[in-house]
């Protein structure tokens, strides 16, 4: 026991920041089987595992680490499977330290078990060496599933119902699938391939992606009724870029997180002129806002041959959404930080180009609906700063355009869909929702636990009734 | 999906029309509405409105003017090739009212193609229309037959007077608005011709409508590249458009975002000619 204590949390090697900041490849390499199981031997095999409590999906963490400590990489992977369809993905995009390793009892007095890297490793081993053999499929029930965007919140109602026997199509909006995870998530963070091996897996089972159907618009929810679908899962993310509503917002040179994002990876302009999208390389370049869509902002621009990366933040560092892993890779590779910093407005050139940023210092003040420390300006404390890119990444709203022409479902007072959260039932007979267009931006495992509370009730309706 | 079925080289081969077997699409779209295009893996989203749609056939008509790097690959598409995606009908529909007095359409280059439904659609309810088509030069002029059936009267215009009237189709318009009673003007095409239109027919407080083409991405109101400045107001131009009050548009700043890419868009036809030519 002592023994196991004192073995530190094994680091996963990465490429060393002055030679990342040149490629877009994968930060973080990966454990080898044996860092693998030196990491998952730290693991206590706690009775009553507060890890798990801290899963969204309720992973059984303990008994996945302890298959990998015995060297039963595939059968931990199908561990994993049980609850979380997109561990390649997740464990390298979960928030682990305010999930499970922020739970995890070995973080109280030292580091928590390495949990997202081991549940990394677990799903690249089976995707690198496994059989590649699909799990059985129930007999067909006759049943059609529509899935309306094929982010991880559709991924997974598709991946569950197919096996129960449905059949399924997805339909989505833009010509490549995935959603966030191929048009906002770079590649240095979440390797494309990645996605496209789980969708590939997704049709090799039998799910139908038809690309290119905006839903509301090139067919509605109601016609998909008609074409025969007995349910319909609605999760098409928070797609409406916010703005911060300051002068000079519409400046060339001027971008919102999403697309700038979307150009650099969906589009791979990254890649121009090999792709033909562009993108503006900006020399002095400014990120507002610090969660995970801002860290990747800025760390696509300093690819892209930025000198200067500087994130604007009106809060403190305490109060920074993004990952822990993703601001420490960011100040790694040499982006500044500008905390307590709030733009006014945007000065352009004689040609409507971004020139330069005027803003103003902030302090904190008592705690906000959120909980959070407001931000309050310090009078007279203006100062400009000079930019040529500045990417505005201060979160997304609900986009109407399916709401608006789908009758019948609820929304809040924000835009997103109302559901009963049990079983994720929108107000529409035959409609469920989940992911973003519920919750607001929230995370890839929460849309794909979304997706499972979904995926068994729409099994229960339709082999049982709504 | 999105076999070409019909190609035309329209002025001379600088203007191609495609129709697109894109049976959904065809089914959906009305006068107004815009499909965004891609040829190839790595090729550019490119938003266009559509000139004509067939919903028996299944088919949409696109009219485009060769002018970069996206458009010369689109124009080396014979009939039988397939565009890789073609997704809308995007945008919102033109609202065609009836109005006391006479209407006006105004377009200009390529933006013919695009109003031609749309003059077409006002007649059809009731209007009397009339229609002013311009270009540089006799040879650019496209759709001119088609604007004379769609509307009551014609009149065309070149820059160099090398047919119809000699001027811009501008200059037609001021001098209808003189002399009848226009209560609607619809103008589209190049964003200076739009801008001078808006200008005379501000005075007069007639309502003037313009469609917009600014640099989209997803045409879907998620990206916010296609925002524009009407009244104050930033609007998003592939939901909220693409047609606007013209008397509201900040035309200046659609120009300047219009040029984002200048750079990159030379650097990718210069490349794509070569690699034409090798
Ligand atoms: C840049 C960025 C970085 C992020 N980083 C992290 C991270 O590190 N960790 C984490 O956990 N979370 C992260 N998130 C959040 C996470 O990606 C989302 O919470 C999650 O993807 C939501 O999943 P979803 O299934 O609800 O929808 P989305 O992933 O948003 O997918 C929705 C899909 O629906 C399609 N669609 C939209 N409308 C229609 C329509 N009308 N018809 C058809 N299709 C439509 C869209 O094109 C899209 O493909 C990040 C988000 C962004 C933008
Ligand atoms: S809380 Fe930590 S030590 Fe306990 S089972 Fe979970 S991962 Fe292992
Ligand atoms: S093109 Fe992206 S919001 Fe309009």
């Amino acid at each position: 026991m002592a023994k196991k204590e004192t073995l530190p949390r094994q680091p996963m090697p990465e490429q060393p920041p002055e030679e990342r900041i040149k490629n877009f490849k994968e930060v973080p390499l990966g454990y080898t089987p044996e860092l693998a199981m030196k990491e998952a031997s730290r693991c206590l095999q706690c009775k009553n595992p507060s890890c798990v409590k801290g899963c969204p999906v309720g992973v059984d963490i303990p008994g996945f680490i302890r298959l990998i400590r015995e060297g039963e990489f595939a059968k931990a992977i199908r561990k994993i499977w049980e609850k979380n369809s997109l561990p390649a993905i997740c464990g390298r995009v979960c928030p682990q330290e305010n999930q499970c390793e922020g739970s995890c009892v070995l973080g109280k007095k030292g580091k928590p078990v390495a949990i997202g890297n081991l549940e990394r490793f677990a799903a690249d081993w089976e995707r690198e060496h496994g059989t590649g053999e699909l799990p059985p499929k129930a007999a067909p029930t006759g049943k059609k599933v529509a899935v309306v965007g094929s982010g991880p919140s559709g991924l997974t109602v598709a991946g569950d119902l197919i096996l129960k026997g449905h059949e399924v199509t997805v339909y989505e909006a833009f010509h490549k699938g995935g959603g966030v995870l191929v048009y906002g998530i770079p590649e240095f963070r979440l390797p494309k391939d990645i996605v496209a091996s789980e969708l590939n897996y997704l049709e090799r089972l039998g799910v139908k992606f038809e690309y290119n159907i905006v839903i509301g618009r090139t067919i509605t929810v109601d016609e998909l009724f008609k074409m025969g679908y007995d349910a319909i899962f609605i999760g098409v993310g928070a797609g409406l870029p916010r703005f911060l509503g300051i002068p000079g917002e519409n400046l060339v040179g001027v971008y919102s997180a999403n697309e700038y994002l979307t150009r650099s990876n969906l589009m791979k302009a990254y890649l121009f002129p090999e792709y033909d999208t562009p993108i503006a390389k900006g020399k002095n370049v400014v990120v507002i806002g610090a969660g995970n869509v801002a860290m990747d902002s800025a760390r696509t621009a300093l690819r892209m041959g930025a000198e200067n990366v500087t994130i604007v933040y009106r809060r403190s560092r305490e109060e920074m959404p993004a990952r822990l892993a993703e601001i420490h890779h960011a100040e790694e590779e040499g982006i500044k930080f500008m905390l307590l910093t709030n733009p006014l407005r945007f000065i352009g050139d004689a040609h409507g180009r971004l020139r330069g940023m005027e803003c103003i210092k902030m302090e904190l003040g008592e705690p906000d609906e959120s909980g959070r420390r407001r931000p309050i300006p310090v009078e007279g404390s203006n100062f400009e700063i000079e930019c040529d890119l500045a990417i505005i990444s201060v979160g997304a709203g609900a986009n109407p355009l399916l709401a608006k022409n789908t009758p019948g479902l609820k929304l809040n007072k924000w835009g997103y869909i109302m559901v009963d959260p049990k079983t994720n039932k929108t107000y529409k007979k035959g409609v469920w929702a989940g992911g973003d267009i519920v919750t607001g931006q929230a995370t890839v495992i929460k849309a794909a636990g979304a997706g499972r509370i979904a995926s068994n009730s729409i099994h229960d309706y339709l082999t049982l009734g709504w | 999906m999105f076999e070409i079925l019909r190609r035309e080289e329209l002025a001379g081969g600088t203007i191609i029309l495609n129709e697109i077997s894109a049976p959904f699409i065809a089914k959906k779209a009305k006068p107004g509405q815009f499909v965004i295009l891609r040829a190839t893996e790595n090729g550019e989203r490119i938003p266009l409105t559509m000139a004509e749609t067939d919903p028996e056939k299944g088919t949409i008509t696109i009219i485009y003017q060769v002018v970069g790097k996206s458009t010369a690959l689109f124009k080396t598409l014979k009939v039988g090739d397939r565009y890789l995606d073609v997704v809308g009908p995007l945008g919102k529909p033109t609202e065609i009212e009836k109005v006391d007095g006479h209407v006006v359409c105004v377009g200009g280059g390529t933006g013919v193609a695009v109003l031609h439904p749309i003059t077409r659609a006002l007649k059809e309810i009731g209007n009397h229309v009339v229609a002013v088509i311009g270009a540089r030069t006799k040879d650019m002029i496209i759709l001119e037959d088609k604007m004379k059936e769609a509307s009551h009267e014609l009149f065309v215009c070149t820059d160099d007077g090398s047919y119809g009237h000699h001027g811009f189709v501008t200059d037609v318009l001021k001098d209808l608005i003189e002399k009848r009673d226009v209560r609607l003007v619809v103008t589209i095409g190049p964003v200076p011709m739009m801008k001078v239109a808006c200008e005379i027919t501000r005075p007069h407080k007639i309502k003037t409508i313009v469609s917009l083409n600014p640099i989209m991405v997803d045409g879907t109101g998620m990206c916010g590249c296609c925002r524009v400045n009407v009244g104050g107001e930033t609007k998003f131009a592939c939901v909220d458009g693409p047609e606007f009050d013209g008397h509201l548009v900040d035309f200046d700043e659609l120009s300047a975002r219009l040029k984002s890419y200048v750079e990159q868009e030379k650097i990718a036809y210069e490349k794509f000619k070569c690699e034409c030519h090798a």
